[in-house]
């Protein structure tokens, strides 16, 4: 039963897009053949308006498909009815909920709406079920907390609850990491990936957020306007290049090294960086950041050396061979611009 | 007094104790009903008159059998059933201020009297307003008439339309395109048709005869039934279309029992007791405060009661000695209403977004 993987989304050329009344077809993408098995954790990356979202909802069924096929679980999307979808795949969306009075446990349990009878009364096995998706996403002792009183990481905690309840083989989460700060996204993307790979489910998401996708997606499916959908695990995709061509836009580059965007910049001064480490890394990522290339050979321009064991200092040394102790970044900065300066005007 | 409570009290207790609460002070009311008025009647007398003894006075004997007791239980249904189309339309557009007129159908109603009092007043030459019984029948009539019209408007265009913001614009528009057509009758209509108009805009609930009762309170009965039947599309409601659809929820379906419930609701008893502002919007709000949940398996039996009690209330301090029964009842339900929409406001608190 384990070996044998079970594909829960599986496309055959997919056209999508929208119906416009007077417009007639609007296809954003066609040709999409992708599959998605239980226990893996997949991110939709691109970029605004590339149809990540419209993707995400074509697949749960939200909106009709132009062309091609969906099957969700084996079977073909027209042909699961809106209850029998209910089992399969549970949503969270975009959109803040904000409901007043509504407690987190009221909004959990709204999950196990397709398991309960006519008036939606929860029965033991119910409320375990809600107790325990509580605490699976880490909101122990909040569950009589108000959801308009919370912070939106907190909500959105309680909203991947609520999927878990209703014990989907998948989860689609639209940007569940768009409202929220760093540390929560990154809670919220590990959350989610731990929950895929212990509990076997199959989840698919959309973000933006890159380089958190590049670390912990199982599978990352690349959107552009205009190009073919790429799919893969992000290692592939970055060797192949494919990462750069999806987002280069001019002055913006993709670091294939470091996974990471960085702003070009006119790197044509060069300046020495001795020393090791963190510091090492940081200081020549300040310099980068005033146009100065870390370079390893001696010349005769500037060198900084970093001294990372004990006390942190910074030493700079000027062509003219003069050494500056100093001990923060900032004051490292302010020194070789001084210094810069005053080589001018010499 | 809520603090205090909740410090003694489980949240299950709570609700119990405001539902218990609630019913004892509804009671209450509509005994107070009985007694109270322009002449005073004794309590025992009163049970009496309701026991069907014979033997008493005539004059308490006909007051209350005739004039209270079915203004009571009017009372009693309208506030009912326009508190439980209020909440039904909070909830299904996901808005604070909608409320059971929010369709457009009392506009409807009132389009179908208007046409009644002021064309065939103009018609026939004599002002409806003087034919007594069978006026008030054909106001009713009238009013059941042009609100089903309404209703038959919004239930077909919320097949087709999509998107329940759209629904909610469209209830409006139909609302004013009503109120429009009503102004221009009255512009070209006689000074004692446009009178009985306005009074009939005003409301009441000493209208209603026992002939009466036999269409209003079965219909009522069955409204209030049919929303207990929506608790659990009520419920996943709250968290839009897309998150209801997805928990298995017939979202078409759906919205066209709540419109139908309310539209129900809303249509009989505006023909019947005139267009209640406010009952439908406030009480709500009142009950949420109070419950401070958001699971409509309490909130619908707390807002019946929470109706019953306000209209009860109402209709006991339009007839307080002194106004001699002559204070439209829409003028008191907009004097409590007002200021609870405003506290609603003010405690803005729980009212950020669309939430309900």
């Amino acid at each position: 039963m384990h070996d044998e993987k079970k594909s829960l989304i599986e496309t055959r050329s997919l056209s999508i897009g929208y119906h416009h009344p007077r417009h007639g077809q609007k296809v954003l993408h066609s040709n999409i053949c992708v599959k998605l098995e239980a226990g893996e954790f997949a991110c939709v990356l691109g970029p605004n308006g590339s149809g990540k979202s419209t993707l995400l909802q074509t697949v749960c069924g939200f909106l009709p498909r132009l062309s091609g096929d969906v099957c969700i679980a084996g079977k073909q999307i027209d042909k699961v009815s809106n209850r029998q979808m209910s089992l399969l795949a549970s949503v969270v969306l975009t959109e803040r909920v904000t409901v007043s009075n509504m407690t987190v446990f009221d909004l959990v349990s709204l999950g196990r709406t397709p398991y309960t009878g006519f008036f939606g009364r929860l029965k033991s096995r119910d409320l375990e079920l809600v107790s325990e998706a509580i605490r699976s996403v880490g909101l122990e002792g909040f569950e009589e907390r108000l959801i308009t009183n919370m912070s939106d990481g907190e909500r959105q905690k309680a909203m991947i609850a609520k999927a878990l309840v209703q014990e989907t083989p998948l989860i689609v989460l639209d940007e569940p990491t768009a409202f929220l700060d760093l540390p929560s996204r990154i809670e919220i993307m590990h959350l989610l990936r731990k929950l895929a790979h212990q509990h076997n489910k199959a989840i698919l998401l959309s973000t933006h957020d890159l380089d958190l996708a590049l670390q912990m997606a199982d599978k990352v499916w690349l959107l552009a306007e205009g190009r073919q959908m790429e799919t893969g695990t992000p290692e592939d995709l970055v060797l192949t290049n494919e990462f750069r061509r999806f987002f280069e836009r001019e002055g913006i580059l993709f670091d294939n090294d470091t996974g990471q965007f960085t702003v070009e910049k006119q790197k044509v001064k060069t300046i020495r960086i001795v020393g090791k480490g963190i510091e090492y890394k940081w200081v020549s990522r300040a310099l980068a950041r005033r146009g100065f290339a870390a370079s390893d050979e001696p010349f005769s321009g500037f060198q900084v050396e970093v001294k990372s064991d004990g006390k942190r200092e910074y030493l700079l040394t000027g062509p003219d061979g003069k050494i500056q102790k100093l001990r923060t970044i900032e004051d490292l900065l302010t020194q070789l611009e001084h210094e810069e300066a005053t080589l001018l005007t010499e | 007094m809520q603090q205090f409570l909740e410090k003694y009290l489980s949240g299950r207790q709570l609700t119990v104790f405001w539902l218990s609460g609630l019913a004892v002070l509804s009671l209450t009311l509509f005994v107070l009903n009985l007694i109270l008025g322009s002449v005073n009647i004794p309590f025992w007398s009163v049970i009496q008159a309701l026991a069907g003894d014979m033997q008493m006075d005539d004059s308490w004997r006909l007051i209350v059998l005739k004039s209270r007791l079915p203004q009571a239980i009017t009372a009693i249904l309208a506030g009912a059933g326009l508190a439980v189309g209020g909440l039904q339309m909070q909830t299904l557009f996901r808005n604070p201020l909608a409320g059971p007129s929010i369709l457009g159908i009392s506009s409807g109603a009132g389009l179908g009297v208007a046409l009644v009092l002021l064309v065939a007043g103009k018609i026939g030459g004599v002002a409806l307003s003087h034919l007594g019984f069978t006026g008030h029948l054909s106001v009713a009539l009238a009013a059941f008439a042009g609100a089903s019209l309404v209703l038959t408007m919004v239930l077909f265009l919320s097949r087709h339309l999509k998107d329940n913001a759209m629904l909610l614009i469209v209830g409006i528009m139909v609302g004013y395109a009503a109120s429009a057509l009503v102004g221009i009758l009255k512009f070209y209509s006689m000074k004692e048709d446009v009178h009985a108009y306005v009074i009939w805009g005003l409301g009441s609930f000493s209208t209603v005869s026992w002939s009466q009762m036999g269409v209003l309170f079965p219909v009522v009965t069955l409204g209030l039934l049919g929303s207990f039947f929506l608790v659990k599309p009520l419920n996943v409601m709250l968290l839009g279309e897309q998150y209801a659809g997805n928990l298995g929820i017939n979202i078409f379906l759906s919205r066209l029992l709540i419109i139908l419930c309310t539209g129900l609701l809303t249509a009989t008893i505006t023909a019947f007791c005139g267009p209640i502002a406010f009952l439908g919007l406030a009480v709500p709000h009142l009950t949420k405060g109070l419950f401070r949940t958001s699971d409509h398996k309490v909130l619908i039996p707390a807002v019946i009661l929470a109706g019953i009690a306000v209209a009860l209330f109402s209709n006991l301090i339009a007839r307080l000695p002194g106004f001699d029964g002559a204070l439209p009842i829409n003028a008191v339900t907009s004097m409590i209403g007002a200021p609870v929409v405003i506290w609603v406001i003010l405690k803005g608190k729980n009212l950020r977004t669309p939430g309900v």
